[in-house]
């Protein structure tokens, strides 16, 4: 018993050990790094800064390019939160009913899902689709591909979650006059509310983190967001890793502290979305 | 699915007999499914629709086109013979296939390690699972650009660190023959902590008695680990094989952050070049890029999804 316990205890100090090296020096290089001066930061080298320049490096990221950065966070909050919101309403509705409902329809319903979640988005297409509606370049078409491209995750996690409901709740409230509409928002919504919040969670930092769509589908500066800053910010500040690091420590942040606040939905949220699938 | 009393009854009313006309059946299903109606589609199916299944399937026709927007010009399968005739494009092809096998294997071997250090006795689980999970929730471009700079071949933390020890690194991105592979090891450092969690769900399932009855019979560790962890994480392996094929076939912003697609064009995935093809303005290529892309998804995934489904269920 002793014995397996120092094996315990010399098993983790090694394997804490290997997880400083390897994942807490790259963010500790970050954070160093946006702390330096320019001169120091040209180094590149993993060293505590000589000199505290972090206020400094912070207000020239935000100034850049007439406030570009803050900018981007405004439009990223925008996208995320109206994006999420919408598919957190829209797919808690397809999952409950998908759930409930039979139908012969089910199947192909289901095959939509699954497809969402595979198949690769076809991209000149989307744009052109986009254009003859004119959202392409828009934050709202933005927000609308955000929504087509994350609803097959939520609907999967809203409907394994539909199914612990049980029916006895639905009969009891349509017994007392309830029609489809306050059965799903008053009866069912409240009691997804575990499940709303593991999918809120999980699709924010997947939306504030998403590059690819905002490349395609929302170029042009008033439309930038956060992570096109950074790609952006890469050529500019090509000399000045100070800057590039601190804007990279401000785009961590929002994601580090959605983990710290809500650590078991993501982990919930991940693991078991990922299962169903 | 779960398999709740409703969606039994209908089955053994036809089992029992032919009591029922089929039109009363149906309306006893109407009535039944009048409280969730089928408009609670309509929104959804209306985004979706639109945006993600129209341009999917728009993408068959334009893929046999020469097309940029105003007009098109059918041209049958040239683009396709573009695609795999010009080394540029179809170095991406086969470096697709490789990323993805690459990344998803390792996340494999080291996330089931991981998992079964962590759910061992070990000291500090919290804190080894806090860290080995942050990085899955990090942006991708800023890990891409922190490890482009890390794995610099001159000033690079990696490189000198290695030098320390006597060791001439490599040039990680700019050796033609080893940036992919760069890209996919840090690929496989931001995406094991969710391979990990998934396996460590899994272990964390398997009934104790089975490794109290194999102490019993005096198994070894490596006997233990063979004959009933690893066959029963087996939902768990699916799911990370699965997950990470999906995302290594698609992945598109590691690659463009740390190397786009370069030098040359050593590093360039499907996705990438339909990105190029894109930007140069060759949409009808692009979008052939894309219904290849679309049918590697396919044909990897779908048949490993049956496979290993009916495999799991025989167990």
């Amino acid at each position: 018993m002793k014995a397996a316990r120092t094996r315990n205890l010399i098993g983790g100090i090694i394997a804490i050990a290997v997880s400083v090296v390897v994942f807490l020096i790259p963010f500790a290089f970050i954070v160093l790094t946006a702390f330096k001066t320019q001169q120091e930061s040209a180094l590149l080298e993993f060293s505590w800064p000589t000199e505290f320049a972090f206020f400094d490096n912070l207000v020239t990221v935000l100034q850049t390019r007439d406030y570009t950065v803050v900018r981007a966070f405004i439009n990223s909050a925008i996208v995320t939160v109206a994006s999420v919101g919408i598919m957190v309403v829209l797919a808690a509705m397809v999952g409950w009913v998908l759930q409930r409902r039979q139908s012969r329809w089910n199947g192909f319903i289901n095959f939509l899902v699954l497809a969402g979640l595979i198949v690769p988005p076809a991209v000149v297409p989307t744009i052109f689709v986009m254009q003859q509606l004119g959202i392409f370049r828009s934050i709202p078409g933005l927000i609308l591909i955000e929504v087509a491209f994350g609803m097959s995750f939520c609907i999967l996690l809203f409907r394994a979650f539909a199914a612990s409901i049980p029916r006895e709740l639905d009969e009891a409230a349509l017994i007392d006059g309830a029609g489809p509409l306050r059965l799903f928002f008053q009866v069912a919504f409240p009691l997804l509310r575990s499940v709303i919040v593991t999918v809120i969670v999980v699709q924010s930092v997947t939306v504030f983190n998403d590059f690819a769509n905002p490349l395609y589908f929302a170029p042009g500066a008033e439309n930038v967001t956060v992570q096109l800053t950074l790609y952006n910010f890469q050529s500019q500040f090509y000399t000045s890793w100070n800057l590039l690091f601190t804007d990279i420590l401000l785009i961590t942040i929002p994601p580090l502290i959605m983990y710290i606040f809500f650590n078991r939905q993501i982990v919930a949220g991940m693991t078991s979305g990922a299962i169903k699938g | 699915m779960s398999l709740d009393t409703a969606d039994v009854r209908p089955r053994s009313q036809a089992n029992t007999g032919t009591s029922r006309p089929p039109s009363q059946r149906r309306r006893t299903r109407q009535r039944r499914n009048q409280p969730y109606p089928g408009w609670f589609y309509a929104p959804a199916a209306t985004i979706y629709g639109i945006l993600f299944v129209v341009p999917t399937f728009a993408s068959f026709y334009f893929a046999f086109t020469r097309w940029s927007f105003v007009e098109t010009e059918f041209i049958g399968f040239d683009n396709f013979i573009t695609f795999f005739s010009e080394p540029r494009l179809s170095r991406g092809f086969v470096n697709t296939f490789i990323y993805a096998v690459v990344t998803s294997g390792a996340k494999v071997a080291i996330g089931l390690a991981l998992a079964i250090l962590l759910t061992s006795g070990i000291f500090a689980r919290g804190y080894l699972r806090a860290v080995v999970f942050f990085p899955v929730l990090v942006s991708t471009i800023g890990v891409g650009i922190t490890f482009k700079i890390l794995m610099d071949p001159f000033d690079g933390l990696i490189n000198k660190a290695l030098a320390v020890v006597g060791i001439q690194g490599p040039g990680w991105l700019t050796d033609p023959s080893l940036a992919l592979l760069s890209v996919a090891a840090v690929d496989v450092w931001k995406g094991v902590g969710l391979a990990t969690l998934i396996y460590i769900a899994g272990i964390v399932a398997i009934p104790s008695e089975y490794y109290e009855a194999a102490r019993v019979d005096g198994a070894s560790a490596w006997s233990t680990f063979r004959n009933i962890t690893l066959p029963l994480v087996r939902p768990a392996t699916v799911t990370v094989v699965i997950l990470s094929l999906i995302g290594g076939l698609r992945t598109f912003d590691l690659i463009w952050a740390m190397t786009g697609g370069g030098p040359g064009f050593a590093s360039d995935v499907i996705a990438s070049t339909i990105y190029k093809q894109y930007a140069a303005g060759f949409y009808g290529l692009s979008t052939a890029g894309n219904v290849v892309l679309f049918l590697v998804v396919t044909a990897v995934v779908l048949p490993l999804y049956i496979f290993m489904n009916r495999k799991s269920k025989e167990l």
